[in-house]
């Protein structure tokens, strides 16, 4: 409850090589009949992070989970928990609990019984019994509604007393099957926030299943990107969106321009890319595995380009010019689509500092974009 | 249970509502079509005054009062009134006497039937006895519904509709067929059970298996025919069932044996209720089978009445046997409507 | 987790399966024999369906009892239609308890009440017995299972579908025909289906109810069976569970194809939108 508070260093224990990984998930295939819906998988979760399942529907995260929470076996490979193996423990023998996406609270009993369930069966004593059930009601906020049932609760309660029942036992892991899904967006967000700070009050490793990328963004220590049954990319959230290690991740993550290019020129501290499409070469102040020569990708996320009427002044700045297309206005971002020469289109986001700006810009006009050098990333696959 | 409140709210719109325009100019049209616009103006303000939603309730209510609820009050009635030798073989409640000098309306109420019906030994025990092998019946319909409607409900849903068509078939084929098997299996002289029994050796020759005229014939024709009526309820419930309920009980650490009777079981007992009622109430009043299977020697209610009424003859004596039976059975029959009704709106 | 049969699972449905069809199998088996006697194998034959087709008194019944189902049947999809749609549609009205309870309560009622009271309403009312009380008497409780069928099947129906016709100019009444029917007529038929076998299958209330030279091949059979086992009554079940059993397989099949036809179509258009 206070190392992540008291003490201001950042929680990185996969930094650390000191540092012994919790949960280990090792060569995990799962097969259903032809279908390889994990492909062997490796990845190692710490204690105390808020590990994040993140891909489109398909891609082998709720298998995982469940693989997890012992509802599937895998079909090879091996799991293991605070160093004991996992793989053949039955869910009702694992310290490990799981919410789930429809909750599955149990229609006949009260939110009382329903979250004082597990500990019925570990043969808790009555009075301790009761008193979890209440530290529990009370850290959901649903001390009055103890004796209600579930279908006398919103969708928002419902989702708290899931929550409180699967973390009554204390679980060593707490397993999240989209546990938002079913909240409308407000909701959403605020139950996020809601979600961190109990996990840091609990101090229980959280691993949680999600297609939602701005959910998993904004809960997660580090988030696996997943592909066919494969991680695309294990990172923190900060990275996954700055440096996305392929044009799946970065594509998945956020919206983003991306060019096809030659490897022009490849230094050890900056390479130079000329796009297929031809236009001026594209500079970006980081090094890259690739050889000169060989095709990459350039991604430049919208917000990180600048829309002007006027060509820059200096011609050494990465610079493209277009022709607006469209134009969306969100309110807080104005959203700028805009041709290139050569028909490929670019988006570029604008925040709204101002409530009118000097010069708008407006359909037709032509406008340049320009971006630092440390704005790109180049993807090598 | 949402989307049931959701209908509850709205107001039903077809056929009801201020809106009569549309079924008047139907029916005006077609009266003008049939060369009977003259009728028009004099149908159109029958129709109106019987609204819309008024006459579609009316039709089947109307004939159900009719033909289900009159018939209950003229059982009333009747059961009030002596037997007589006429045709009908009663006497009237209501009478004009006339003595001479005067007429007198008389208004009798006998309780004659009644007294017989309640201080007679064979009666009361033939209520108890009915009661008794229907309980334990709906016991041993439940013994093999139950496992049978779960086995159904957890087998892979490409064969589940060939499993549901097997139990629903027998039901399809005519219930005295298969009473009549029965009797084919067990009778004592020549049936196919003692032919087997003895021809193993496992049984004397001499001392053939009787279970047909006992009561063990009641709980075998009872459960055999019957035995749809308990499996399809408990299967159309457990096959519905939240099996994520079952996960997140083994995730809580219990395991299936114990999350079979803490969660499956109580989640499935508005499908047993609703079996027990289907099997229990009407086995009460059972009449074929005790006439076909069992005979003299086990007294029910249900073949009491009949042959009060068909062999005496006494039909107001039948009546009252009637009206008690249905004084015994009108706690169940109304808890199993309320049931229906709940389930219904629930939109199940 | 629980995927396939276990093992218990498996031998409670093999047990419940075998209760069910053992008795009727034995039936169908011993039609085919030569012997009276039922416990005697003589050997194959198929004198007991001549004799049954020589038997006029049987072949009259049954044809009562079959003009007597379909009036029945039809007559209790009309009433048990309108009394399903009240059910589901009109949530409040005055007596709304009383119908419900006039709608379940002949699901479950004992026969023997159901027939008494009847027959002593036709007599007060000095009504002839014949096939009109029987119609009548069959129809008063296969209605009721045709409402529960069609209340049950309009709870879920898509009520907005109707108030689309109804926005684009269809009167209520004319929604109720061109819309509701169509969409809920297949639980009128397998309402009309359930009436037609309930009815065909009666014995009590047609016993009460029936009139001289109404006999029905139910009342017909109850008699014979009475005076004892009779091979010919062998012959005609398997004739009636030979009809049944086609009957269901067809049903059956035309579902399937239904079916297939509607998942090929969903995927061509599937197919068709990508």
């Amino acid at each position: 409850m206070n190392t992540a508070t008291a003490a201001r260093v950042p929680f990185e224990p996969w930094k650390d090589p000191q540092a012994k990984p919790y949960i280990r998930i090792v060569n995990v295939t799962k097969t259903f009949g032809d279908f390889v819906a994990v492909d062997n998988l490796s990845i190692d979760i710490y204690q105390r992070e808020f590990f994040s399942l993140l891909g489109p529907s398909g891609c082998g995260k709720t298998t995982l989970l469940r693989m997890l929470a012992g509802f599937e076996r895998p079909t090879s490979g091996r799991i293991e928990l605070d160093g004991v193996d996992m793989s053949t423990v039955p869910p009702y023998e694992r310290p490990v609990n799981m919410m789930f996406q429809s909750y599955a609270l149990f229609p006949h009993m009260t939110v009382e019984e329903n979250i004082a369930f597990g500990l019925r069966q570990d043969r808790v004593p009555k009075d301790e019994r009761n008193a979890r059930v209440e530290e529990m009601l009370g850290l959901v906020q649903l001390s009055k509604f103890a004796k209600r049932k579930p279908h006398q609760l919103s969708g928002g309660q419902r989702q708290r007393v899931a929550l409180a029942r699967s973390l009554v036992k204390k679980p060593k892991m707490l397993l999240l099957d989209e546990p938002l899904g079913a909240l409308d967006k407000k909701l959403r967000e605020q139950t996020q926030f809601e979600l961190m700070n109990i996990q840091e009050q609990v101090g229980i490793t959280f691993v949680i299943v999600t297609h939602d990328q701005e959910e998993a963004m904004t809960v997660s220590s580090r988030i696996a990107v997943m592909n066919h049954g494969r991680i695309a990319q294990v990172a923190t959230p900060t990275e996954i969106y700055e440096f996305p290690n392929s044009r799946y991740v970065a594509e998945f993550i956020g919206d983003v321009n991306v060019f096809e290019g030659r490897l022009s020129e490849a230094a050890a501290d900056h390479v130079r890319i000329a796009p297929v499409g031809g236009g001026g070469e594209i500079y970006v102040d980081r090094g890259t595995s690739a050889a000169q020569g060989a095709t990459v990708w350039a991604a430049i996320r919208p917000e990180k380009i600048d829309v002007a009427l006027t060509p820059p002044t200096d011609p050494s700045v990465n610079c493209i010019e277009g022709t607006v297309w469209d134009i969306g206005y969100l309110g807080n971002l104005t959203i700028y689509h805009v041709r290139l020469a050569d028909g490929r289109k670019m988006t570029a986001a604008v925040a709204n500092r101002t409530r009118l700006r000097e010069q708008p810009i407006t359909w037709d006009d032509t406008v340049y974009l320009t971006w630092a050098p440390d704005s790109a990333v180049v993807l090598v696959s | 249970m949402s989307a049931g409140d959701d209908y509850d709210d709205r107001p039903s719109a077809v056929l009801v509502s201020g809106d009569q325009g549309g079924f008047a100019e139907w029916l005006h049209v077609r009266l003008v079509r049939a060369r009977l616009g003259w009728a028009a103006p004099f149908v159109l303000w029958l129709v109106g005054r019987f609204s819309g939603k008024g006459m579609v309730i009316a039709i089947p209510y109307t004939f159900l009062f009719v033909f289900f609820l009159v018939p209950f009050l003229i059982v009333l009635k009747i059961s009030f009134s002596e037997t007589a030798l006429a045709i009908p073989p009663y006497t009237d409640l209501v009478e004009i006497l006339d003595d001479g000098f005067d007429y007198y309306l008389t208004f009798k109420l006998n309780l004659i039937n009644y007294w017989t019906v309640l201080s007679e030994d064979t009666y009361v025990r033939a209520y108890l006895n009915s009661a008794k092998i229907a309980a334990i019946s709906t016991a041993l319909c439940l013994l093999i519904g139950f496992p049978m409607a779960y086995a159904m409900a957890r087998a892979s849903e490409s064969i589940r509709p060939m499993l549901l068509m097997l139990v629903i078939l027998p039901f399809w084929t005519s219930f005295l067929i298969r009473v009549y098997a029965w009797i084919v299996i067990l009778k004592t002289e020549g049936g196919l059970l003692n032919t087997m029994l003895i021809a193993l050796g496992i049984i004397p020759p001499d001392e053939p298996l009787r279970i047909l005229s006992t009561e063990w014939a009641m709980y075998i024709g009872i459960v055999y025919s019957y035995l749809p009526f308990m499996v399809l309820p408990l299967y159309a419930n457990l096959e519905k069932m939240d099996l994520s309920l079952l996960e997140a009980a083994a995730d809580l650490g219990c395991r299936p044996t114990k999350a079979f009777w803490s969660i499956t079981v109580p989640l499935a007992m508005p499908g047993v209720i609703a079996g027990c009622f289907l099997v229990f109430i009407p086995a009460v009043g059972e009449y074929v089978i005790p006439e076909l299977m069992v005979g003299d020697n086990v007294r029910v209610i249900g073949r009491k009445l009949f042959t009060d009424f068909a062999s005496e003859r006494n039909w107001p004596l039948a009546s009252a046997v009637s009206v008690i039976l249905l004084a015994i059975l009108v706690v169940p029959i109304v808890l199993f409507q309320r049931q229906q009704a709940r389930l219904q709106e629930a939109g199940q | 987790m629980t995927k396939g049969l276990t093992k218990i699972n498996l031998v409670a449905l093999t047990f419940g399966f075998a209760f069910l069809y053992i008795p009727i199998l034995i039936l169908v088996f011993f039609s085919f024999n030569e012997s009276r006697l039922v416990n005697v194998w003589g050997g194959f034959s198929l004198k007991w369906y001549g004799e049954l087709f020589r038997n006029d008194d049987l072949l009259g019944a049954a044809w009562v009892s079959l003009i007597l189902a379909a009036a029945t049947s039809t007559l209790s999809v009309v009433l048990g239609t309108v009394a399903g749609f009240v059910m589901a549609r009109f949530t409040s009205f005055r007596g709304r308890t009383l119908f419900s309870g006039m709608i379940y309560a002949p699901l479950v009622m004992p026969e023997v009440i159901t027939g008494l009271s009847l027959l002593l309403l036709f007599v007060s009312i000095d009504w002839g017995r014949g096939l009109g009380t029987m119609i009548i008497a069959h129809t008063s409780f296969c209605m009721s299972y045709v409402a529960v069928v069609v209340q049950s099947r309009l709870v879920s129906f898509d009520r907005s579908i109707e108030e689309a016709a109804q926005d684009l100019g269809a009167t209520p009444f004319k929604t109720f025909f061109v819309i509701t029917l169509p969409v809920i007529a297949p639980a009128l038929v397998s309402g009309w289906l359930l009436s037609f076998t309930l009815s065909l299958d009666n014995v009590v209330i047609t016993s009460f109810t029936s009139g001289p030279g109404w006999d029905t091949l139910p009342v017909k059979i109850f008699s014979a069976v009475k005076l004892g086992v009779k091979p010919e009554i062998n012959a005609l079940s398997t004739i009636m569970i030979l009809i049944v059993a086609v009957g269901v397989v067809v049903a059956s099949l035309i579902q399937k194809r239904a079916m297939v036809e509607r998942q090929r179509a969903e995927r061509l258009a599937a197919a068709a939108n990508e």
